[in-house]
């Protein structure tokens, strides 16, 4: 009976997991179809490969592909940095320092959590274009300079209490100031939690769209998502199958950051809620 | 312990004994945030709420006009339109999600062989959900000529263009969303492992069945976490913009019924350059939000149970 059960379920599971990442397996299957059959069948049996999409569809626009691949690099990149320096400094703060206002300070880097970029991106959009940042990286990179990811500040804070104490205290002693106590001490242990941040900033740029799609409007800027939202558009009817190649393409780096750091991720999500 | 639970017990908890205070090196700490709530965050805000009240294409410097934008907010068909998609989307998709989350993570509790397997399965679409990759790919395989009408074929029913006809279009991008249900449904695996096994136990040995169990032992224990993930996924949920964006073209049809708030919102700033508006558009947003959030706390008090 409990066998019967327990075989009931992984059938179920199994299916489920199966259908849920089917539309993804049909994708790859279909980048290496012909265009011409790519709507015929909804099977994932390839008769051969047609690598060919992807040299076509690598450069199907302006610009190479991986022109477009190497600007949402530098954008991924400045913001994990920026993220990584600017967050763990605050977390430090709000975890360790007493100071005047803290706990209100606190509870406002909180609520700026839940706080959707479309409500400040007019007035954004207005200062950065004042400053001619706009066709820039710097829009998306400057406010990961400045601690906006509140959550990360929030998943270090949590890290940071859980360190004992007497690690900071035992410093002091031996006259370390604050700022030789967060890079000695606090930063080499806090590595896991800078894992996550790393792995959620990198996904999280790299498929970020909204803030992307404002700030570059010149095919030059253009990083993955709005290059490929401009493939969609330029594609009529008859090349699916390079654009399908190009999809696949812009997904190997989140299967990858995946795989490497999916411990830090599962974890990171469980401590925070964050998604 | 979850941002939320934080919020609760910053709020109940009323300072301990007085310690040193180290203001300047928190500040010095606290720069980059400082200027990060300054001139990126609560900054702006405060920013559009003035240009709530003007006139402003980004050319000439902005015009008061009083409450014009709000005086055409009652009679924009548009918005309209993009407020009951957008109050579709998140109360049909939110409930939905969650459920599969909450009914995944009880299937995989506790010891199940291939756990590890199952998550990963179940948590990759939510990396990929936001993605304009996945966007295409659903764009396709609800077409008329899609994966999805090829598989109906093959049990004999006609199916239909999903994205082209305005009254099932808003459903697959439900569909979507609730296929994202990996992040709160491994939220809610890390809820369950905190429930004690004695509790289970305990019950069973008096006879309740698992049934009773779920309802008396792990809604209650589990609630301030199903309370968090409603929160999170309804905020997260009004927040949609790519898909539609790319399952439209932009548009937000077939006849605005993709039309969410935010690519109205979109449309408005940066296709009209009608920043005022935008402006007004913006703070309407952060009320609905807001608002939403803050019913949620207060039903909670009806149906979250805190242990302390």
């Amino acid at each position: 009976m409990t066998n019967l059960r327990a075989v009931l379920r992984h059938a179920f599971l199994l299916l489920l997991a199966v259908v849920m990442l089917y539309p993804v397996l049909w994708m790859v299957v279909s980048s290496l179809r012909p265009s011409n059959e790519i709507f015929r069948t909804p099977g994932l049996v390839l008769d051969g490969l047609q690598v060919q999409n992807y040299s076509l569809g690598w450069d199907a626009l302006a610009a190479p592909f991986g022109h477009y691949m190497v600007n949402s690099a530098i954008v991924v990149l400045g913001a994990i940095i920026g993220n990584l320096v600017s967050c763990s400094m605050a977390a430090y703060a709000f975890a360790r320092l007493e100071f005047t206002g803290k706990r209100i300070w606190f509870a406002i880097m909180l609520g700026t959590i839940m706080l959707p970029i479309h409500v400040i991106i007019v007035p954004q959009y207005i200062m950065f274009s004042q400053v001619g940042w706009v066709n820039t990286f710097l829009p998306l990179i400057i406010p990961k300079m400045l601690a906006t990811d509140a959550f990360f500040v929030f998943l270090m804070v949590q890290f940071i209490r859980a360190l004992p104490r007497e690690l900071d205290e035992a410093a002091r002693i031996d006259g370390a100031g604050h700022p030789r106590i967060f890079l000695r001490i606090i930063l080499p242990l806090m590595v896991p939690a800078l894992a996550t941040t790393t792995i959620f900033t990198f996904i999280w740029t790299w498929n970020d769209f909204f803030s992307q799609l404002i700030y570059l409007t010149d095919p030059d800027m253009y990083t993955v998502p709005v290059a490929l939202r401009s493939f969609v558009d330029a594609t009529v009817d008859t090349s699916w199958g390079s654009m399908f190649a190009m999809s696949v393409v812009s997904l190997v780096p989140i299967f990858l950051a995946f795989l490497i750091g999916q411990r830090y991720l599962i974890r990171g999500i469980a401590t925070t809620g964050i998604k | 312990m979850t941002a939320l639970g934080e919020l609760q017990r910053l709020r109940a908890s009323r300072g301990g004994p007085p310690r040193k205070r180290e203001n300047k090196a928190a500040f010095l700490f606290l720069l980059p945030w400082f200027a990060g709530l300054l001139l990126i965050t609560a900054g702006p805000i405060a920013v559009s709420l003035v240009l709530g009240f003007t006139d402003y294409n980004l050319i000439q410097p902005p015009e008061f006009n009083g409450l014009d934008n709000f005086n055409r907010m009652l009679s924009d068909e548009r918005l309209h339109s993009a407020l009951r998609v957008t109050f579709t989307y998140v109360l049909v998709s939110v409930p939905l999600q969650l459920a599969c989350a909450l009914g995944l993570a009880l299937l995989l509790d506790r010891g199940l062989r291939g756990l590890s397997f199952y998550r990963s399965a179940f948590y990759l679409p939510s990396l990929l959900g936001s993605s304009v990759a996945i966007a295409v790919l659903w764009q396709q395989i609800f077409g008329a000529e899609g994966m999805v009408n090829q598989v109906l074929g093959l049990i004999g029913v006609q199916g239909r263009g999903w994205i082209s006809d305005p009254s099932t279009a808003l459903s697959t991008l439900i569909v979507l969303n609730v296929w994202t249900f990996g992040a709160p449904m491994v939220i809610f695996l890390a809820g369950l492992r905190q429930i004690p096994v004695m509790y289970y136990e305990a019950a069973a040995v008096d006879g309740a069945n698992r049934w009773t169990q779920f309802r008396k032992i792990t809604v209650p224990l589990l609630s301030p976490i199903i309370f968090f993930n409603l929160v999170l996924q309804v905020i997260h949920a009004f927040q949609s913009f790519t898909q539609a964006f790319v399952v439209s073209g932009g548009s937000g049809g077939p006849s605005d019924s993709t039309l969410f708030y935010t690519l109205y919102l979109y449309q408005r700033g940066f296709n009209n350059f009608d920043m005022g508006y935008a402006s007004a558009l913006a703070w309407l947003l952060l009320v609905i939000i807001a608002g939403f959030t803050a019913v949620n706390f207060w039903a909670a008090k009806r149906w979250v149970f805190y242990d302390d």
